[in-house]
């Protein structure tokens, strides 16, 4: 059963990334490009991703998931360098070819050589994380 | 073809469908760094991980000859680059532990600070590397 849900999840995940363009790495570019010509997509994609998310969290007051199991909690609101620097990181690289992680994963099968390059990449980023997480939580503790 | 917008939001509802399944059913997140950041590290190799892989990889393969074949990425072909933005965005999302789908569509929804904070910082960081490339070094 959570085999099930979380395969219907990735298939929705994936047909929305498809039909919404968030694969065509001009348009991400283009949305970015707030000096160049603008192009608004991404914030109708995000809006209307959130407007299903906005119910989803409220139905899960008093309730536990479908196949068990506890809601995730919220998290203690952490600002700390690994979100800040994480995040700039992420989006330079984002800014610099157009894609995440999803629509890296959602194009594979029609982003050519470099879609397969650029995944490969970004695992060797994943990879190489908690070293480099390890690093800055030491210059944090040194200074 | 509709407007552009028309495709984005509809393909959007269909995103925020699929986090909300997960999160309904299955009681998580669906953040795709973090997906597969689990996978990777081997801090969470189960099965259901794979099968929502096999979902966001499938179903395009499948559905996008049928339906929407003009569909491209688009990528640049500087090899260069596409392996220097594949390292960034993976170190990035799994320091910061979030990306687009985490920390934006289901951070935000649920009126998480980390969420929107990491999102304002992606999109202004993305914002500053495009307009820096694009129009003062003209590189992309």
């Amino acid at each position: 059963m959570r085999f099930l849900i979380s395969l219907l999840a990735g298939a929705l995940f994936g047909t929305g990334l498809l039909i919404s363009g968030m694969t065509d790495t001009t348009k991400v570019q283009g949305w970015l490009d707030v000096f160049g010509q603008w192009d608004p997509t991404l914030a109708f994609v995000m809006g209307g991703a959130i407007v299903p998310m906005l119910v989803a969290w409220r139905l899960t007051a008093n309730r536990r998931p479908l196949n068990g199991g506890y809601f995730p909690q919220k998290s203690a609101p952490d600002l700390g360098r690994r979100l800040i620097f994480g995040s700039v990181l992420f989006g330079m690289g984002w800014g610099l070819a157009g894609l995440c992680p999803g629509p890296a994963l959602a194009s594979l099968s029609y982003g050519g050589i470099g879609g397969f390059v650029f995944l490969i990449a970004m695992i060797a980023g994943m990879v190489a994380a908690p070293t480099l997480g390890a690093q800055l939580d030491r210059a944090a503790n040194a200074a | 073809m509709q407007p552009e917008w028309i495709w984005g939001l509809g393909g959007g509802l269909l995103i925020g469908l699929g986090a909300a399944v997960y999160l309904l059913g299955n009681g998580r997140i669906m953040g795709a760094s973090g997906i597969l950041g689990g996978l990777v590290d081997g801090s969470d190799r189960s099965l259901e991980r794979l099968a929502f892989l096999a979902g966001v990889i499938g179903i395009p393969l499948l559905l996008r000859p049928l339906l929407l074949p003009e569909v491209q990425t688009h990528l640049t072909s500087n090899i260069t680059v596409v392996i220097i933005a594949g390292l960034l965005v993976g170190l990035g999302t799994r320091i910061a532990n979030g990306c687009t789908s985490g920390h934006g569509v289901c951070g935000i929804s649920r009126f998480s600070l980390r969420g929107i904070v990491a999102t304002i910082v992606y999109i202004m960081a993305g914002g500053i590397t495009v307009a820096l490339l694009r129009h003062v070094w003209g590189l992309i």
